[in-house]
C-alpha cells in the first residue's frame, strides 16, 4: 500500500512538473468549451437581408417588420433588384427577398403572389437556416391575415414546425456532450498512453518491472490521477455549460456524473491498452490521436448526425464508445431522461470497458518484450 | 556459497542467437565483470538475471532463486541498474530516491547507511532535478537507487558508460567499498582498464563467453611475448613489422604499435634493426606485459585494425 501512494504521488509530481501536460489537462478543456460556445456555431445572428420591395404595401412592410424584429436577421435597406449580386459579392447582404408588385392585392384575392427569396449559397448552412427563418416569417403573416379575415377563404393546411429541447437549435447544448466525450477521451486514452509509454522509452519500466510491484498496481497508479483530474475536468466543463452557456442539465446530476465517471474508466482503459501494444510516446500519440479522437469526433455524432451517415460507416461508429456515451449524457442533460431510458448504451459502454480492461490487464507484461 | 549460477543460458531471437548457451557461477561478496564490446550479448545477460527477459534454454539461479519460477521473490531482493539513464530527469535527487525506496516497502532513514557513502556526495544536489545533473551524478543517484532496499545481488549493466574518467575512478572506488561489506555485484563494461578492478571477469563477444579468469589470469594467458613498439612513422612501422619473418600480429593500440613475435625469447635489438633497414629510425621497441584487451584482441582475430600475420 504505502509502494502504492509513493507511486501516485510519483505520478502527481510528472503532471504538475510539465508544463505542456497541464495546458492540454486543464487549458485544453476550457479552451473548447469557449470555442464551440462562442465561437463554433450552427446558428445564425445578425445575417444582413436585403430587402427589395415593388410593392410598398401593408402586406410587404408587416412581413418586412417581422424579418427586422427577430434577432437573427437585419435588414438592409435600399439594394435594388439589379445589385443583389453585387450585394451578395460585397458581402453587404446574405439574403435577398424581393416582394412583387400589388404584393398585397393578390395575396387578398387569393392568386398566390410570389415571393423571391434569393440567398448566398456560399455557406449552405447558414443559407439553409436563413432561408427557414424568411419562410417562417412569411408563413407566420398568412395564418394572421387567414386569422383577421375571418376564415373567408378556404384555409390551407399549413405545417407548424417546432424544434422539441432546443427551440432556439443553440448549437452549444448538443456540442456540450460531444466536448464532453472529446475532451474525457483525450485526457484518459492519450495521456495514460504517453504516460505509460514514457516509463518504457527513458527506460524506468525496466526498474518498475523489477520491483515488488504488481502490474495491476503500476496500471492502477499510473492511471488514478488521471481518473481524479478527469473527473475535474468534468465538473469545470458541467459549471461552465450551465453557468456561462446555460445549457440546461435536466436529469439526474448524479447519473449523469456516475456516466462521465463510467466512460472515463473506459477511456482509461483504452489508453492502458494502446500503451501495452506500443513502445514509443509517439506512436502512442498517433494512434490515440488517429484512432480515438478522429472516430470520436467524426463518427459519434458530436458534429455530424449518425444516422446521416452511408451504411458502413454506421456499423463503425458502433464500436465508437463516445457514439454510446453521447447518446446516454444528450438523453440526461437535454431530455432529462433516467437510466430506464438509457440502461441499454449503458450496457454497451460496461461492456467496452471490461473488454478493455481485461485486453490491456493481460497485454501488460510483467517482463520485457523481446 | 553461489549467488549466481547459469547454466548452458542461452538467448535466441528467432534465428539470430544474442547469446550462445553460456556456463558461469558467481561466489557471493565476488565482484564480477563481463567485459565486452557493444553487442557482445551483456545486456541479455543481464536481462535474463533480472527476470525482465525469458531465457530459450537453459537456467539461472541468483541468490538460489530460479530466475524464470521465481521471478516474484527474486524481485525483492535484486538490485538493477539498467544501462540506459533510468531515473525520473523531472523528480529531485531526493524524490528520485524516495520514490524507489517506497515502492521496494523501504525508506531512506531505514536504510541509510547503505548508501550513506554514495548519497554522501548527492546530498548538497538533495534538491535539484535529476535531469540537471551531471553525467557521474546521475549514476550515482542511479546507483542509490538501486541499493535503497538492501538488494542481495546487484547487478548493474554498464554503469560506467558517458561518465567522465574521474568519475569512473570514484565509481569502482564504491563498487569495491560495497564488495568489501559483502555485496555481490555482477558489473558489465565495455572499458578493458576497469577489468583490472574485478574479482574476476568474462571476456564476452558475439554471444560467446571467450574466457573467465581473474585480470591477472586473463593477461597471464597472453601465449606470446608482446612487444611495445612507439615511432613517429607509426604507418611505415607497421608495415615493416607484418612483413617482419616472425611476426604473429601487430596492431595500433593507442599512440603506439602492440607487436607479438611468434618465438617465445624475441630478441629488441633485432626487431629495432629491421625497422632501421625498413626507413623506421626513431624506433622504441619494449619488451610488455599483456593487457585484458590484448588477450581480447588475441581471442577475436576478426577484430577490426588488427594484421593476423600468422
Amino acid at each position: 500500500m504505502k509502494a502504492f501512494r509513493g507511486f501516485v504521488i510519483k505520478e502527481f509530481f510528472h503532471i504538475f512538473r510539465d508544463r505542456r501536460t497541464l495546458v492540454i489537462l486543464f487549458g485544453m478543456p476550457i479552451i473548447q468549451m469557449m470555442l464551440f460556445g462562442y465561437a463554433i456555431r450552427n446558428e445564425v445572428q445578425d445575417v444582413q437581408v436585403a430587402v427589395v420591395d415593388w410593392a410598398h404595401d401593408s402586406a410587404s412592410e408587416a412581413i418586412t417588420d417581422r424579418l427586422e424584429a427577430s434577432r437573427y436577421l437585419q435588414v438592409v435597406p435600399g439594394i435594388e433588384h439589379q445589385d443583389i449580386e453585387r450585394a451578395f459579392r460585397r458581402g453587404e447582404a446574405k439574403v435577398a427577398v424581393t416582394f412583387p408588385r400589388n404584393f398585397e392585392r393578390d395575396l387578398i384575392l387569393g392568386e398566390s403572389p410570389t415571393v423571391q427569396v434569393i440567398t448566398d449559397a456560399t455557406d449552405p448552412n447558414t443559407a439553409n437556416t436563413v432561408l427557414a427563418y424568411v419562410t417562417a416569417a412569411i408563413g407566420t403573416y398568412q395564418i394572421e391575415v387567414l386569422t383577421t379575415s375571418g376564415g373567408a377563404r378556404p384555409a390551407s393546411i399549413v405545417l407548424e414546425p417546432r424544434m422539441r429541447f432546443n427551440p432556439e437549435l443553440r448549437s452549444v447544448v448538443l456540442f456540450v456532450p460531444g466536448l464532453i466525450a472529446l475532451i474525457l477521451m483525450l485526457v484518459c486514452a492519450l495521456m495514460t498512453s504517453i504516460t505509460i509509454t514514457r516509463e518504457k522509452e527513458i527506460g524506468t519500466m525496466e526498474i518498475l518491472l523489477v520491483s515488488p510491484l504488481r502490474p495491476g498496481q503500476i496500471i492502477v497508479g499510473k492511471v488514478m490521477p488521471y481518473l481524479v483530474l478527469s473527473l475535474v475536468n468534468v465538473v469545470t466543463i458541467l459549471l461552465l455549460a450551465s453557468q456561462v452557456f446555460l445549457v440546461p442539465i435536466r436529469g439526474s446530476l448524479t447519473l449523469l456524473l456516475a456516466e462521465c465517471f463510467l466512460f472515463i474508466i473506459c477511456a482509461l482503459a483504452l489508453g492502458i491498452f494502446i500503451s501495452t501494444r506500443t513502445s514509443t510516446q509517439q506512436v502512442a500519440m498517433m494512434i490515440s490521436l488517429a484512432g480515438l479522437l478522429l472516430p470520436t469526433v467524426i463518427l459519434s455524432g458530436f458534429i455530424f448526425p449518425v444516422a446521416s451517415m452511408p451504411a458502413p460507416l454506421q456499423i463503425v461508429s458502433h464500436i465508437v464508445p463516445a457514439k454510446w456515451f453521447l447518446i446516454v449524457i444528450r438523453g440526461i442533460m437535454i431530455k432529462g431522461v433516467g437510466l430506464e431510458a438509457i440502461w441499454q448504451e449503458t450496457l454497451v459502454l460496461v461492456g467496452m470497458t471490461t473488454v478493455f480492461l481485461v485486453a490491456s490487464v493481460r497485454g501488460f507484461n510483467v517482463r520485457l518484450a523481446d | 556459497m553461489t549467488a549466481v549460477d547459469i547454466k548452458a543460458l542461452e538467448k535466441r531471437f528467432g534465428k539470430t542467437a544474442a547469446l550462445e548457451p553460456v556456463t558461469f557461477s558467481v561466489a557471493e561478496g565476488e565482484l564480477f565483470g563481463l567485459i565486452g564490446p557493444d553487442g557482445a550479448g551483456k545486456t541479455t545477460l543481464f536481462r535474463m538475471l533480472a527476470t525482465l527477459v525469458l531465457p530459450t534454454g537453459g537456467t539461472a539461479t541468483v541468490d538460489g532463486l530460479d530466475v524464470v519460477r521465481d521471478y516474484r521473490e527474486l524481485r525483492n531482493r535484486l538490485g538493477y541498474m539498467p544501462g540506459r539513464f533510468a531515473l525520473y530527469q523531472d523528480l529531485t535527487v531526493a524524490e528520485n530516491l524516495k520514490f524507489f525506496a517506497s515502492i521496494f516497502g523501504a525508506t531512506i532513514e531505514s536504510n541509510y547507511e547503505m548508501i550513506r557513502d554514495i548519497y554522501g556526495q548527492l546530498e548538497p544536489f538533495r534538491d535539484r532535478r535529476a535531469g540537471a545533473l551531471s553525467g557521474g551524478m546521475k549514476q550515482k543517484l542511479a546507483l542509490s537507487c538501486a541499493l535503497i532496499h538492501r538488494p542481495r545481488v546487484l547487478l548493474l549493466d554498464e554503469p560506467t558508460t558517458g561518465v567522465d574518467a574521474v568519475s569512473r575512478l570514484e565509481f569502482w572506488d564504491v563498487l569495491t567499498r560495497l564488495r568489501d561489506s559483502g555485496l555481490t555485484i555482477l558489473v558489465s563494461t565495455p572499458y578493458m582498464d576497469e577489468a583490472a578492478r574485478c574479482d574476476r571477469v568474462a571476456l564476452i563477444q558475439d554471444g560467446h563467453i571467450l574466457e573467465i579468469n581473474t585480470p591477472t589470469g586473463i593477461e597471464d594467458s597472453y601465449p606470446l611475448p608482446l612487444l611495445s613498439v612507439k615511432s613517429s612513422d607509426r604507418l611505415t612501422a607497421k608495415r615493416a613489422l607484418e612483413r617482419f619473418p616472425f611476426a604473429y600480429s601487430v596492431y595500433p593500440f593507442g599512440e603506439e604499435l602492440h607487436f607479438t613475435d611468434s618465438r617465445a625469447e624475441p630478441s629488441v635489438s633485432e626487431i629495432k634493426t629491421w625497422l632501421h633497414e625498413a626507413g623506421v629510425a626513431d624506433a622504441e621497441v619494449t619488451v610488455i606485459r599483456a593487457g585484458i584487451e590484448d588477450v581480447f584482441m588475441h581471442r577475436m582475430p576478426t577484430v577490426e585494425g588488427q594484421t593476423g600475420v600468422a
